[in-house]
C-alpha cells in the first residue's frame, strides 16, 4: 500500500487585503515505504508548505491526502497530532534543537510523547540513536557547543528515535558547508534505508536532490516530476537537470496565481 | 499514565533548565506564602500572648468568680462557706478552683514591721492565673500539710528583706501579736516598677497558722467592735475562682449561684464569668491575616503571570518543535500550566520553610512584651492554605500563557 498519497492538493491563504494567494496548485504525489523522494525548487515556491502538509503540520485547502489509505480529513486533531509524532520525523534546515538541553535530552524529547516501553526507556533509546549517528561521545554536550554538522546529526537522531515511517527533511544541508552537507545526507540516506523509512527531502540543491530515487520540481505551486543526472559525485560536481519526466511537465509553468 | 508522567517530567525539565527565570517568577509567590503563613502564625502567637496576659489578670477561660456581700447589718457571716466550696468542687467535678482573699498582714522586714497586702489562695490559682515564679516555685498540694506556712513573694518583698535571691532559703515573721515564721519558696516578678511588697500564702495555711485566733489579721489593733459599721464592712467571705469548661459555663453560673446563695442567707451572691471581649480580636485578626495574605498572593500571582507570558512568547518556537514531535494541544496546555503549578508548589514549600524559620526565631519577649507559656503550635492549617493558594495561583497564572501557547499555529511557531 502507498504510504503517502496527495491527489490534486491545493493550499491557498487569504491575504490581509482579502485576495487569495494560491501556494500549491493541483499537487499529486505518492510515496511508498522505504522510498527516497526529493522535491527541488526555488525559495517561495511552496516547498515547505508541501512538506508541512505531508507532515500533518498543515492541511490542504482542497484535494485529498491519504495516509496509508486513510483520508487525513477524517482524522481528529488529536489523532493527527499523535500520528505526526509516531509516523513522521522532521529534520529542519536550522536544526531546531531545544536550547539549554543536552544532545541526549534533545534526542529523548520526542519520546516524552511516546507511550509504553519507548517512554520509559527513552534515555537508553536516545543514547543508542546518538551512538548510531556517531555522537556517542557527545551526549552531554549542549547544542551551542556542537558544530553545524554535529547539530544536524543530533536533529537526525531526534527525527529517527521514535522509528518513524517517514522522514521529512526540509533543506537538511541548507546551513552546512558542501562537505558536511554531503556527510549528513549520506548518514540520513543510510539510516533511512536501514530503518525502512521513506525519506522526503525538500531542497533547492540539485546535488542533494540527486541522491533520491525520484525527484520533483516545485515551481510556483505546481509539482512536476524531473530526472537528474545522478552519476555525478557529491563534491564538486553539480548534477544537471536532464529532463522533465512527464509530458505534462513540458507545458509552461504558470506564474504565481493571485486571484481576487 | 505515560502522558501524565511525561507532562510532569517535561515541566520539571523546563523549570530545571530555566532556573533563573523560575527563581525570579517565584520570589513573589514564595514571599506571599511566607507572608500568609507567618502572619497567621504571628496572629496566633499574639492572640495567645494576649490571652495569657488576660488569664494572668482574670483567670483562664472560662473562670467563674463567686463573690458574696452582706445585704444588711443583721446578716451573719456564713459559717458553711468554705465547706460549701469543697462540696461545689465535688458536685460539679471542677478540677481547678481557688479561694482568694486579700488581707493586710504585718511583716517584719529589715527596716522594721510593716503591714502589707497578702493574698490567701489555693494552689490551683497558679494554674488558673498562669502564675509562674521567676525563681523558686509555686505552691503544691503538699504545702497544705507543711509544718510552717510558705510564701510566694514578689521581688519588692524580697528586696525589702535585703535579699536578691532564694539561695539562703529565707524566712520571714508574719503576724503581730502571735507571729509565725514563714518560708519563702518562690518569687514572682513585680507587676510594675516600684511595686509594693506583696505575697501569696495558701488559704488553709493562713487560717491554720495565722488567722484562726485572729491575732495576726489586723496590724497592731483590736478587732472591730461587734455591731459597728466597721464590723459590718469587715464581714467578708473569700472570693472563689472556678475554672470550668466553656460549654458549661453558662449553666454552672446559674447553678453555683443558687447553691452558694443557700448557705449565705442575707447575703448577695454574684457569679460572673470572664468570657467576654475576645471574639472581636479573633475576627479582626483573622481579617487582617486574610487581607495581608490575599494582597501578597495577588501581587505574587501578577508577577508570575507577567513572567510566564513573556516566557511563553520566548518559547513559541520550542512549543512548535514539540508540536512536531506529536505534542497535542492539550498536552502543550497542560505542560505550560503544570510548569506554573509545579513552580508555585515549590515556591510554596520554600515560603512555608522560610516562615517556619522566621517564626521559630522571633524574639518573643521583645515582640509580644512578655513570654508565652503555652506556645501555639505552628499553624499547619495556614501552611496548607498557603500551599493550596500558591498552587491555585500557579494554575490560574498558567492558564493565560497556556492558552496563548495553544493558539499559535504549529508552522508559525516553528518559524518564529
Amino acid at each position: 500500500m502507498t504510504l503517502l498519497e496527495l491527489t490534486d492538493v491545493t493550499r491557498s491563504i487569504r491575504l490581509p487585503d482579502d485576495r487569495m494567494l494560491h501556494i500549491l496548485q493541483g499537487v499529486t504525489i505518492a510515496v511508498d515505504a522505504g522510498e527516497h523522494v526529493a522535491v527541488v525548487g526555488r525559495s517561495g515556491t511552496g516547498k515547505s508548505t508541501l512538506l508541512n502538509i505531508l507532515g500533518l503540520l498543515d492541511s490542504p485547502t482542497t484535494g485529498e491526502y491519504l495516509l496509508e489509505g486513510v483520508p487525513i480529513g477524517r482524522l481528529s486533531n488529536g489523532t493527527r497530532t499523535r500520528r505526526r509524532g509516531r509516523d513522521f520525523g522532521f529534520v529542519f534546515q536550522q536544526f531546531n534543537l531545544l536550547p539549554g538541553r543536552t544532545a541526549l535530552e534533545n534526542v529523548a524529547a520526542p519520546l516524552l510523547y511516546a507511550r509504553g516501553r519507548q517512554f520509559w526507556n527513552r534515555t537508553k533509546l536516545a543514547t543508542a540513536m546518538l551512538e548510531r549517528v556517531g555522537l556517542g561521545d557527545r551526549i552531554d554536550t549542549m547544542p551551542d557547543k556542537l558544530s553545524g554538522g554535529e547539530q544536524q546529526r543530533v536533529a537526525i537522531a531526534r527525527a529517527l528515535v521514535r522509528g518513524p515511517r517517514v522522514i521529512l527533511a526540509d533543506e537538511p544541508t541548507g546551513a552546512l558547508d558542501v562537505e558536511t552537507g554531503g556527510a549528513v545526507m549520506a548518514l540520513l540516506d543510510e539510516i533511512a534505508s536501514q530503518t525502512g523509512a521513506a525519506l522526503v527531502t525538500i531542497t533547492h540543491d540539485l546535488a542533494v536532490a540527486s541522491r533520491a530515487e525520484r525527484q520533483y520540481r516545485l515551481t510556483d505551486g505546481v509539482l512536476v516530476p524531473i530526472q537528474l543526472d545522478t552519476q555525478s559525485d557529491w563534491v564538486g560536481d553539480v548534477p544537471t537537470l536532464v529532463a522533465n519526466r512527464s509530458a505534462a511537465s513540458e507545458r509552461r509553468l504558470p506564474e504565481p496565481e493571485v486571484s481576487a | 499514565m505515560t502522558g501524565i508522567v511525561g507532562a510532569i517530567v517535561e515541566a520539571w525539565d523546563e523549570l530545571r533548565i530555566h532556573k533563573l527565570r523560575v527563581l525570579l517568577a517565584l520570589i513573589g509567590v514564595a514571599c506571599a506564602v511566607t507572608a500568609i503563613t507567618s502572619v497567621t502564625a504571628m496572629i496566633a502567637m499574639l492572640k495567645q500572648a494576649t490571652q495569657e496576659q488576660t488569664d494572668r489578670q482574670n483567670g483562664r477561660l472560662v473562670s467563674l468568680t463567686v463573690n458574696a456581700y452582706p445585704m444588711n447589718e443583721s446578716a451573719a457571716t456564713p459559717t458553711e462557706w468554705d465547706a460549701a466550696f469543697d462540696q461545689l468542687l465535688d458536685r460539679y467535678s471542677i478540677t481547678y478552683a481557688s479561694r482568694d482573699a486579700w488581707l493586710q498582714v504585718p511583716i517584719r522586714f529589715a527596716d522594721g514591721k510593716r503591714a502589707i497586702q497578702i493574698r490567701t489562695v489555693d494552689a490551683d490559682l497558679g494554674t488558673i492565673n498562669r502564675i509562674t515564679p521567676a525563681t523558686g516555685r509555686w505552691f503544691a498540694e503538699i504545702d497544705d500539710t507543711a509544718l510552717a506556712p510558705t510564701l510566694v513573694v514578689n521581688e519588692a518583698f524580697l528586696h525589702s528583706l535585703g535579699l536578691v535571691d532564694l539561695s539562703s532559703h529565707p524566712t520571714v515573721e508574719i503576724g503581730d501579736r502571735a507571729p509565725v515564721t514563714a518560708t519563702i519558696i518562690g518569687v514572682t516578678r513585680d507587676e510594675w516598677p516600684d511595686a509594693e511588697p506583696t505575697a501569696f500564702v495558701l488559704y488553709d495555711q493562713y487560717h491554720r497558722w495565722i488567722g484562726d485566733d485572729g491575732s495576726g489579721i489586723q496590724s497592731g489593733g483590736a478587732a472591730p467592735a461587734e455591731g459597728s459599721a466597721g464590723a459590718f464592712m469587715n464581714q467578708q467571705v473569700a472570693q472563689m475562682y472556678l475554672w470550668v469548661p466553656t460549654d458549661q459555663a453558662s449553666e454552672l453560673t446559674a447553678r453555683i449561684k443558687q447553691d452558694m446563695q443557700s448557705v449565705a442567707p442575707g447575703w448577695q451572691v454574684d457569679v460572673q464569668d470572664n468570657n467576654y471581649g475576645s471574639g472581636g480580636l479573633d475576627k479582626a485578626s483573622r481579617y487582617v491575616g486574610i487581607g495581608i495574605g490575599g494582597i501578597a498572593l495577588l501581587l505574587g500571582g501578577l508577577g508570575l503571570v507577567n513572567i510566564a507570558l513573556v516566557t511563553v512568547r520566548y518559547r513559541i518556537r520550542e512549543i512548535g518543535i514539540r508540536r512536531s514531535f506529536g505534542a497535542t494541544s492539550g498536552r502543550v496546555f497542560f505542560g505550560v500550566m503544570l510548569e506554573s503549578v509545579v513552580a508555585t508548589f515549590v515556591a510554596g514549600l520554600v515560603g512555608v520553610t522560610l516562615s517556619v524559620a522566621i517564626i521559630k526565631n522571633i524574639p518573643i519577649e521583645r515582640v509580644f512584651g512578655g513570654g508565652i507559656q503555652d506556645m501555639p503550635p505552628f499553624p499547619l492549617s495556614a501552611a496548607v492554605v498557603g500551599m493550596v493558594c500558591a498552587t491555585a495561583v500557579g494554575a490560574l497564572a498558567g492558564i493565560i500563557p497556556a492558552s496563548f501557547a495553544v493558539r499559535v499555529r504549529v508552522i508559525d511557531a516553528i518559524r518564529y
